[in-house]
C-alpha cells in the first residue's frame, strides 16, 4: 500500500504509550497481535461472534475484530497482558483454581469480558454469569467451571 | 496452599499460568524475522473441472512474492497418505482415494485449495486471491449421501466405476436363524447429519527454512507432531532429524487437528525451502468450515429382535456414512459405529453392513465421539422402541441386557478400528445406571414431578441411555523422565497437546514414584526434538497410552534414584524412602540426600564408572496395549420443552461415567463437562447445512451455533471405578464420553416431554426449526 494512505494511531496499551503507522483497514486484533506483539488476544472467528479476541478500550469489552486500529486513536486499551500484576488478578486466579480452560484460547477473551462485568454486577448470580459470557464461546469446559470461577473470583473482590 | 499431586488427586495445573497470562505460545503467535503470509485460493464449486488457473494478474500485485497452482509444484504433487488402512475384516472392500495439495484437473469440494499465494502481508495475500482467475466448468454434484450411490451419480473419482468407497461386513452369530422367532422386531431408518469440530483455534503452520544448517522448523497446530515430522522428511527428501515440528498449545483439536496430511501441512514445508523465507498460514473462520474435515453423516437401517421379556436376540444394521471427496482416514468412523452401536449389551447375533460412499462435500475425519455417537443412537432408540411395545420401563429394558460384571474379558467376535478384536476388558454397568436414576429422580418423576409439570402446562421429558467407548487403542506412545541437577523432573512425551492438562496428569504420573510435587515437573509435549517416537493424540488414548508410559519411565528412574542413593547413603535400597524430593534412609532423618545431588552424581565429570553405566538418572519407556480398553457411562437428562418456540431447556444433566483409574479426577470432569457441551450442540444446534449443489449454507459461527453457556446446563457427575486389566495404571480414557450419548438423550427426552402421541425421534442433530415440524406432525418436512 502506497505509505501515503497510512495513518497515524496514537493510544496506549496496558498503560505502555504507543504510536504506529498503520493501513486504515488493519484490523485492531491484528495491530495488538502482530505489530504490538501482544499476542495474548487471540482471534478465533474475525466476525465477532466467539469473543476470543476481547479487550478493554477506555474500560469497556470490544471484540477487537470489529475495531480497526485506527479507531483506537486515544485510546487506554487493556489485553490480557495487562491483567496480572506481581500475581494473578482474582480472576486469573479463580480460573486456576476452578479449571476454568483447557486449551486456553478462548480464555483472554472470557476474562477480559469478565472486568466490566464483575465491576458492575459484584455479586452476580449463576443465570447473570452465564448471560454475561453468554457472548464468548469455550469448545471445551462446558462452561460450568468457568461459572465456578466467576463466583469466586466474585468473592474474592468483594473481600 | 499445598496441595497433594499425587495420582487420583485434583492436583491444579502446571500450564494455566501461561494461558492465564497470554505468555502461553499458539502457532499464530509465533513472529520471525522476514516472515512471508500465505492465503489459499479455493474452489467455488462442489465439482467440477479444472480448466484454467491463471495467477498474472495476483503475481502482479505489488507485495505478492509467489503464487503456485498444482503444475508449478512439478514432482512435489502427489495426492497424500492413505493414514489408516482397512483392518483385515474378511469381507471389506475398500478403495482409497486421498486428498491433494492442489487441484489439479477437478475439484471435488466447495473449498478444496486450488492455488497459494505468498506474499508480504496476510492483506495482500488475500487482495492477490481476488486476483486469480479460475475456470471451472461445473459437474453435477454429488450432494447427499443416498444421492452417492445412485445409478446416474456423477463419479467423484475417475478411476473407480461408482461413488463406494468401501463395503464391509461384520457378523457375530447367526441373525436370521436366532431370531426366527422373535417376540418382537423393531426396524427404522435413523439418520445423522454433518457438524464441525469447532475448535476455538482455527489450523495454522508457521514453516522455517534454515539453508546453512539445512534444517525445516514447522510449527503446526497437529495432534501427532512426530507422523507430520516422519512424513514431511519423507516428502521433502530430508533426514528425519534435520526436521522438527513443535505443537506448541494448541487451541482445541477434537479430531480433525490429527488428519495429517492436509494441504496447507504440505506446501508451506515445501514453499519455505523454495523461497528461503518462514512462511505463515492461519486459517480463518470460514475457511475452516471448508477445508478443515468434518463428521457425522450416516443413514442406518437397522433392526433389533427380542424376545417377550425383552432380550436382546439380535441386531441387524445395514448403513451409508458419507466419506466426503476423500478417504485417507480408511474405514475408522464407520467401524467405531459398527462397533459401539453394540453397546454395554448382551448382543449375541449381530449382522452389520456398512457401505462408505464419496461425496463431493469437505473429508470426513474422525470428530469427538468419531462414528460412536452413531451406534449409540441407534441401539439406544431401538431400545426404547422395544420398551414402549413390550410395555416394558426403559430403564429395565437396559438392565436387562448388560453384560454381568462376570462377563468380562467379552469378546464381540468382531474386529475394532484398532485392528484387534472388540473385546471388552472389564465393566460394571448395572450401578452406574442406579446411580443416574437416583440422581435423576427416576421414580418420582413419572409419578409424581412429570404430572406436576403437566398440571402447570410444561412439557417435560426424561431421559437416560447408556454407552461404551472403545479408548486407549494402541499402538503406542513413549515417554522419557530425567531428574535435573536442580532437583526438577523433565518429562517428554511424543503426543501433543489440545487443552486435555496433559502439562499436570503426566506430571502427576512421575511425580508420585519420584516423590516430588507435580509442580516440580516439566513437562514437555509436542515438540518432535525432545522426543522421536510416537503417534498422536486421538482415540481418548493419551492418558492409557502415554501415561502409562510415563508412569513407567519413572518407576525406572526411581530404581536408578534408589540405586544411586543406596550407594552414596551406604544403606540398603529396602530402607530407602522418596519424599520431598530427597531420598533418605528410614528412621534416620540426618541420612539424606536430595534429588538433584543424586542427578550430578550419576553424571560424573571425572573418574571411572563400572563398565555398562548408562548416566544421569534418566529412563525412556514405552507403552503399548494388547488392544483398546472400554470405557462406559449412563447420561440422564430432564428438558423443558416451549410448545411455541420449540426450544429446549436443560433442566437437569446427570453423568455416571466408568473410566476406570483416575489421574485427576478434576481434569477428568473437565473432559465430561466439554464432551456433553459438544454433544449437546451434536443433538440440538449444529448442522452444517449444504443445498443441492453441496454449497455449506451456514459457514460461520453466525449460522453454525456452537453452544453458549446458556445453552448448556450445570452437569452433575459421579464415577464408578472398574479398572483396566489391559495397563498398569488401570486409566480408561475419557476425552470422547461425554459427546458419545447426548443425541440418543435427547430424542428419548423430547419424546418422552411430548408423551404418548408424540412423533418418534429417528434423527440428529435436531434443532428448534426441526422439531417445531415434528411438534406440527409433519416428520417428512
Amino acid at each position: 500500500m502506497d505509505e501515503a494512505q497510512r495513518v497515524n494511531v496514537g493510544g496506549s496499551v496496558n498503560g505502555a504509550r504507543f504510536e504506529r503507522e498503520v493501513e486504515p483497514r488493519l484490523l485492531l486484533s491484528d495491530f495488538l497481535r502482530h505489530d504490538l506483539h501482544l499476542t495474548g488476544t487471540h482471534v478465533g472467528c474475525e466476525h465477532g461472534v466467539c469473543g476470543a479476541c476481547t479487550v478493554l478500550v477506555d474500560g469497556e469489552a470490544v471484540r477487537s475484530c470489529l475495531m480497526l486500529a485506527v479507531q483506537a486513536e486515544g485510546c487506554e486499551i487493556i489485553t490480557v497482558e495487562g491483567l496480572a500484576g506481581d500475581d494473578l488478578h482474582p480472576i486469573q486466579a479463580a480460573f486456576h483454581e476452578e479449571h476454568g480452560l483447557q486449551c486456553g484460547f478462548c480464555t483472554p477473551g472470557i476474562l477480559t469480558s469478565l472486568l466490566p462485568f464483575l465491576r458492575d454486577h459484584p455479586d452476580p448470580d449463576e443465570q447473570e454469569i452465564r448471560e454475561a459470557i453468554s457472548g464468548n464461546l469455550c469448545r471445551c469446559t462446558g462452561y460450568q467451571n468457568i461459572v465456578s470461577a466467576v463466583k469466586l473470583a466474585a468473592e474474592q473482590m468483594r473481600k | 496452599m499445598t496441595r497433594s499431586s499425587a495420582i487420583g488427586a485434583a492436583t491444579r495445573r502446571n500450564e494455566d499460568h501461561r494461558l492465564l497470562t497470554g505468555t502461553a505460545l499458539y502457532v499464530d503467535d509465533v513472529h520471525l524475522e522476514g516472515m512471508l503470509h500465505v492465503a489459499f485460493v479455493r474452489s467455488d464449486y462442489a465439482h467440477g473441472l479444472l480448466r484454467d488457473v491463471n495467477l498474472s494478474a495476483a503475481l502482479a500485485l505489488p507485495g505478492v512474492i509467489a503464487a503456485y497452482a498444482a503444475d508449478d509444484l512439478g514432482d512435489y504433487w502427489s495426492p497424500g497418505p492413505l493414514l489408516v488402512p482397512p483392518p483385515p475384516i474378511e469381507r471389506c472392500e475398500f478403495r482409497s482415494a486421498t486428498q491433494v495439495p492442489l487441484a489439479k484437473d477437478k475439484v471435488r469440494h466447495v473449498g478444496e485449495a486450488i492455488a497459494m499465494i505468498v506474499a508480504e502481508s496476510r492483506y495482500i495475500a488475500e487482495d492477490a486471491v481476488a486476483l486469480v482467475e479460475v475456470d471451472i466448468e461445473p459437474l453435477p454434484p454429488v450432494a447427499t449421501t443416498e444421492g452417492a450411490l445412485a445409478e446416474d451419480a456423477a463419479r467423484i473419482h475417475d478411476q473407480f466405476d461408482s461413488n463406494q468407497a468401501a463395503h464391509v461386513v461384520q457378523e457375530k452369530g447367526n441373525y436370521e436363524t436366532a431370531t426366527a422367532n422373535a417376540a418382537l422386531r423393531v426396524k427404522r431408518r435413523f439418520r445423522m447429519d454433518r457438524g464441525a469440530s469447532a475448535p476455538m483455534e482455527n489450523r495454522g503452520i508457521v514453516a522455517q527454512w534454515d539453508e546453512r544448517c539445512a534444517e525445516l522448523t514447522i510449527w503446526d497446530t497437529t495432534q501427532a507432531p512426530i507422523p507430520i515430522r516422519n512424513g514431511l522428511a519423507h516428502m521433502l527428501g530430508l533426514p528425519e532429524t534435520h526436521v522438527r515440528v513443535i505443537a506448541p498449545f494448541i487451541g482445541g483439536g477434537f479430531g480433525p487437528k490429527i488428519m495429517m496430511f492436509y494441504p496447507e501441512e504440505v506446501l508451506l514445508p515445501w514453499a519455505a525451502m523454495q523461497l528461503k523465507r518462514p512462511l505463515k498460514w492461519i486459517e480463518d473462520r470460514q475457511e475452516s468450515f471448508f477445508a478443515t474435515t468434518q463428521e457425522r453423516e450416516q443413514i442406518h437401517d437397522a433392526e433389533l429382535a427380542v424376545d417377550s421379556d425383552g432380550r436382546i436376540l439380535g441386531v441387524r444394521d445395514s448403513f451409508l456414512c458419507d466419506t466426503g471427496a476423500y478417504n485417507p482416514y480408511g474405514l475408522t468412523v464407520p467401524i467405531n459405529s459398527q462397533c459401539t452401536l453394540l453397546g454395554p449389551y448382551d448382543v449375541p447375533n449381530y449382522w452389520s453392513e456398512f457401505q462408505l460412499v464419496f461425496t463431493n462435500k469437505p473429508i470426513v475425519t474422525p470428530v469427538r465421539g468419531a462414528g460412536r455417537q452413531h451406534g449409540v443412537f441407534v441401539m439406544e432408540r431401538l431400545l426404547d422402541l422395544a420398551a414402549a411395545e413390550l410395555g416394558l420401563d426403559r430403564a429395565e429394558i437396559r438392565r436387562r441386557n448388560f453384560l454381568p460384571p462376570d462377563a468380562f474379558p467379552h469378546d464381540h467376535e468382531i474386529l475394532y478400528q484398532d485392528f484387534a478384536p472388540l473385546v471388552y476388558d472389564s465393566g460394571n454397568y448395572e450401578p452406574a445406571l442406579d446411580k443416574a436414576l437416583e440422581m435423576i429422580d427416576y421414580d418420582r418423576f413419572e409419578s409424581d414431578l412429570q404430572p406436576a409439570y403437566q398440571a402447570n402446562g410444561r412439557t417435560v421429558g426424561l431421559g437416560i441411555v447408556s454407552y461404551v467407548e472403545g479408548t486407549g487403542v494402541g499402538p503406542y506412545e513413549g515417554a522419557r523422565v530425567t531428574v535435573q541437577t536442580d532437583g526438577r523432573v523433565c518429562l517428554a512425551t511424543g503426543v501433543g497437546t489440545q487443552g486435555q492438562g496433559h502439562f499436570t496428569s503426566f506430571a502427576q504420573l512421575v511425580a508420585e514414584p519420584l516423590g516430588v510435587s507435580a509442580a516440580e515437573v516439566d513437562v514437555i509435549t509436542g515438540d518432535t526434538s525432545h522426543f522421536n517416537w510416537g503417534t498422536g493424540t486421538f482415540a481418548s488414548r493419551g492418558a492409557v497410552v502415554a501415561g502409562n508410559a510415563c508412569y513407567a519411565a519413572a518407576l525406572a528412574v526411581r530404581g536408578k534414584v534408589l540405586a544411586t542413593a543406596a550407594q552414596a547413603l551406604e544403606a540398603d535400597e529396602s530402607d530407602l524412602e522418596i519424599e520431598g524430593g530427597c531420598v533418605n534412609v528410614r528412621g534416620e532423618p540426618d541420612r539424606t540426600i536430595s534429588l538433584g545431588d543424586l542427578a550430578a552424581r550419576a553424571n560424573p565429570l571425572r573418574g571411572a564408572v563400572t563398565p555398562g553405566t548408562e548416566p544421569g538418572l534418566e529412563a525412556t519407556a514405552y507403552f503399548g496395549p494388547e488392544r483398546g480398553s472400554t470405557a462406559s457411562g449412563v447420561h440422564a437428562i430432564v428438558l423443558e420443552i416451549d410448545r411455541e418456540t420449540a426450544q429446549v431447556d436443560i433442566l437437569r444433566y446427570v453423568v455416571v461415567h466408568d473410566c476406570g483409574k483416575v489421574i485427576n479426577p478434576m481434569i477428568v470432569e473437565g473432559q465430561i463437562h466439554g464432551g456433553v457441551a459438544h454433544g449437546i450442540g451434536n443433538a440440538f444446534y449444529e448442522e452444517l447445512v449444504f443445498d443441492e449443489g453441496a454449497q455449506l449454507m451456514n459457514a460461520s459461527f453466525m449460522d453454525y451455533l456452537v453452544p453458549t453457556a446458556t445453552d448448556v446446563p450445570h452437569i452433575e457427575t459421579a464415577h464408578i471405578t472398574t479398572p483396566s486389566p489391559l495397563n498398569p495404571l488401570g486409566v480408561k480414557g475419557v476425552g470422547e464420553a461425554g459427546a458419545i450419548p447426548v443425541g440418543a438423550l435427547f430424542a428419548q427426552a423430547i419424546e418422552n416431554a411430548l408423551g404418548a402421541d408424540a412423533p418418534e425421534v429417528l434423527e440428529m442433530p435436531h434443532s428448534p426449526n426441526r422439531l417445531f415440524e415434528l411438534l406440527q406432525g409433519d416428520p417428512d418436512a
